[in-house]
């Protein structure tokens, strides 16, 4: 298994080079530039600028720099916060974004894994229709839907329960205080939920009808034993694999979240670098995220082989 | 003779199946599909709103980018909040926006951009993707599998990403978004034509085929093609919302769209700017996109059942 873990990383490597050229072309095709201003600088001025940031050198030869630079784990300063290097400003965000990713994913997990259960245990009964239905609803309709609708919902009209009303806020991170993360984290978890739902819902009907299961059941195990010790545990596996791609959906939901909530985290920056052509930024965003995806596809597989002794990784 | 009997009856039977024609994998489809309630109401509903999105704003007392400065943020007549500013009375059935446009004309504006967006994207992913993965499933072998280990690096690049790089770089341009989105798609849709263009190529009925001397052409006409284009079509019919969400989620952000023409990103995120003052103009242009995005999701789903029966 280490092995296999070690060959996936060193694996990763020329997805990750790729990603890196790529992106650092692509920015560098865009029109205009880090310094351009409504007027134009002087010439002497701006030839200085561009000397302090090699940006009068041959774009090959800044590859080659930024590549070094890379090699050294230092994503060099950012272009437009003039007093942050990209790495602080990763560091200010990273956890912003981190917590909402993993309290989202958290609640799904709970949330999806109950209501699947449910859906499959009612199997074609109202409660599998309506699971099953919300499910739908809950993968059609995009983050940046449900996030101003809840809002006005939740944040405008208010509402009351038990008489109190009750307003949660509607922007801000408020030192991450959990009022001003419950809007958020429920419009990155709710497409979570739905797709989790479904998938658990799959499995844990075809496990139901397994024989190992009906084989419980002759033997007079509780019903409770049955459903949660033998086959639940079966039944998630494929969540396990979902996993590494829910994280990297979840980013994609993280920039919405972050812009329509005005929290402080790499999505937005990531957003605005690439407007202002935050050369580095916007470079540092990607590789954080690249490299995210991947590893969390990783950890997915290799707590897929943990779990399923089927699985052999070593070939 | 009883054996005599049998045969005659036999001769019988076998003249009468001559009459009855053969059912094709098509027509069954067909009839499957049909009694799928769900996936036909999908169809009219989608229908009707690409009908509407067509021709309505032909006759429609009010043009996209009619300013009316009188009317700004106006509620329909029969908002059921009293309190809000003002109403626009007239035709203007959904209210009008922050310069006082009409709402519903963009609403059928923003439609027009998020179908055609749909579409075209789509039928770009199409091609590509049709085209790479039949190559190299056809082809297989050394060259097979560098094209896939190609698909593989995309697969875990962060697309989203070069997409708003590429929207940012080329300035927004509606064409580039179109072919920006599509080339994004065409991954899933290259490793579904080579998985089945392998496996089919490999069955004993293109064998047997091949051995009663069909030609190469109606090989491929009549046994490969149409099993390829079940997993296709079941794959476009998703892919459209899932181009349509990315279109809206540039718009969106900014990145999309630009004014004066709109598409229902563009109309949702100047809603959610306006929450507070005109919930009219979030919930209009939500609701028409959920609503759409709910039929191409029925239609997929009646689709799947329809060509794919094993599946269920």
């Amino acid at each position: 298994m280490l092995s296999y873990a070690v060959r996936r990383l060193l694996g990763a490597i020329p997805t990750l080079f790729v990603v890196i050229t790529l992106t650092f072309f692509m920015m560098r095709a865009a029109p205009g530039g880090p310094f351009d201003t409504q007027r134009a600088l002087p010439p002497e001025i701006a030839a200085n600028i561009n000397k302090v940031y090699n940006l009068d050198k041959p774009l090959i030869v800044q590859y080659g720099l930024y590549l070094e630079r890379l090699a050294h784990f230092d994503l060099g300063p950012s272009f437009k916060n003039r007093d942050f290097t990209v790495t602080e400003l990763i560091a200010q965000g990273l956890p912003v974004s981190a917590r909402l990713g993993i309290l989202a994913i958290s609640f799904a997990i709970v949330f999806g894994v109950t209501l699947g259960v449910l859906a499959a245990l009612k199997q074609n009964r109202a409660a599998d229709f309506g699971v099953m239905t919300l499910a739908m609803i809950g993968i059609t309709i995009p983050t940046f839907v449900t996030a101003p609708l809840l809002t006005l919902v939740f944040g405008v009209y208010g509402l009351s329960v038990f008489g109190h009303e009750i307003e949660l806020p509607v922007a801000g991170w408020g030192g991450g205080a959990p009022i001003n993360l419950l809007l958020p984290v429920t419009v990155l978890a709710l497409p979570q939920i739905a797709i989790i739902a479904r998938l658990v819902r799959g499995s844990m009907v075809e496990v139901l009808h397994s024989n190992y299961i009906r084989t419980a059941r002759a033997k007079g195990l509780p019903n409770r034993v049955v459903v949660w010790r033998h086959a639940l545990p079966a039944a998630i596996l494929p969540l396990v694999s979902y996993l590494g791609p829910a994280i990297a959906g979840l980013l994609t939901g993280s920039l919405i979240v972050e812009t329509i909530f005005s929290l402080p985290g790499i999505g937005r920056y990531f957003v605005n670098g690439a407007l202002n052509r935050d050369y580095t930024l916007v470079m540092g965003v990607v590789i954080v995220y690249a490299t995210l995806v991947i590893v969390m596809n990783l950890i997915s597989d290799l707590l897929y082989a943990v779990l399923d002794p089927r699985v052999r990784l070593d070939k | 003779m009883i054996a005599t009997g049998t045969s005659a009856a036999n001769a019988e039977l076998m003249t009468n199946a001559v009459a009855v024609r053969g059912r094709s994998l098509w027509v069954d489809a067909r009839r499957r599909l049909f009694r799928n309630k769900a996936a036909m109401v999908s169809i009219v509903v989608l229908a009707l709103i690409a009908l509407t999105a067509i021709f309505l704003p032909l006759v429609w007392p009010y043009a996209y980018d009619d300013i009316d400065f009188t009317l700004v943020n106006c509620a329909p007549d029969w908002w059921p909040d009293p309190d809000v500013m003002c109403h626009s009375g007239g035709w203007h059935i959904f209210g009008s926006d922050s310069v006082g446009r009409d709402l519903f004309v963009r609403v059928l504006y923003g439609a027009r951009v998020s179908l055609a967006v749909g579409l075209v994207a789509t039928f770009v992913s199409l091609v590509i993707g049709v085209v790479y993965g039949a190559t190299a499933g056809f082809i297989g072998g050394a060259i097979d599998d560098v094209m896939m280990r190609v698909v593989d690096v995309l697969y875990s690049l962060p697309f989203i990403f070069f997409v708003i790089i590429l929207m940012v770089i080329f300035n927004q341009s509606i064409w580039l978004m179109f072919i920006a989105i599509g080339a994004v798609e065409w991954l899933t849709m290259a490793r579904i034509v080579r998985g089945q263009t392998l496996s089919i190529k490999e069955k004993e009925f293109i064998e047997a085929a091949r051995a009663g001397g069909v030609s190469q052409r109606g090989i491929i006409g009549r046994h490969i093609v149409p099993n390829v284009v079940g997993p296709v079509i079941i794959y476009v019919t998703l892919t459209i919302p899932s181009v349509i969400l990315s279109e809206s989620f540039l718009s969106f952000l900014g990145l999309g769209i630009r004014e004066p023409l709109t598409s229902w990103g563009v109309l949702i995120s100047e809603g959610s700017n306006q929450l507070e003052s005109a919930p009219w103009m979030l919930i209009f242009p939500a609701l028409f996109m959920a609503v759409t995005l709910f039929c191409f999701n029925f239609i997929g789903d009646g689709l799947r059942d329809a060509l794919d029966p094993k599946d269920r």
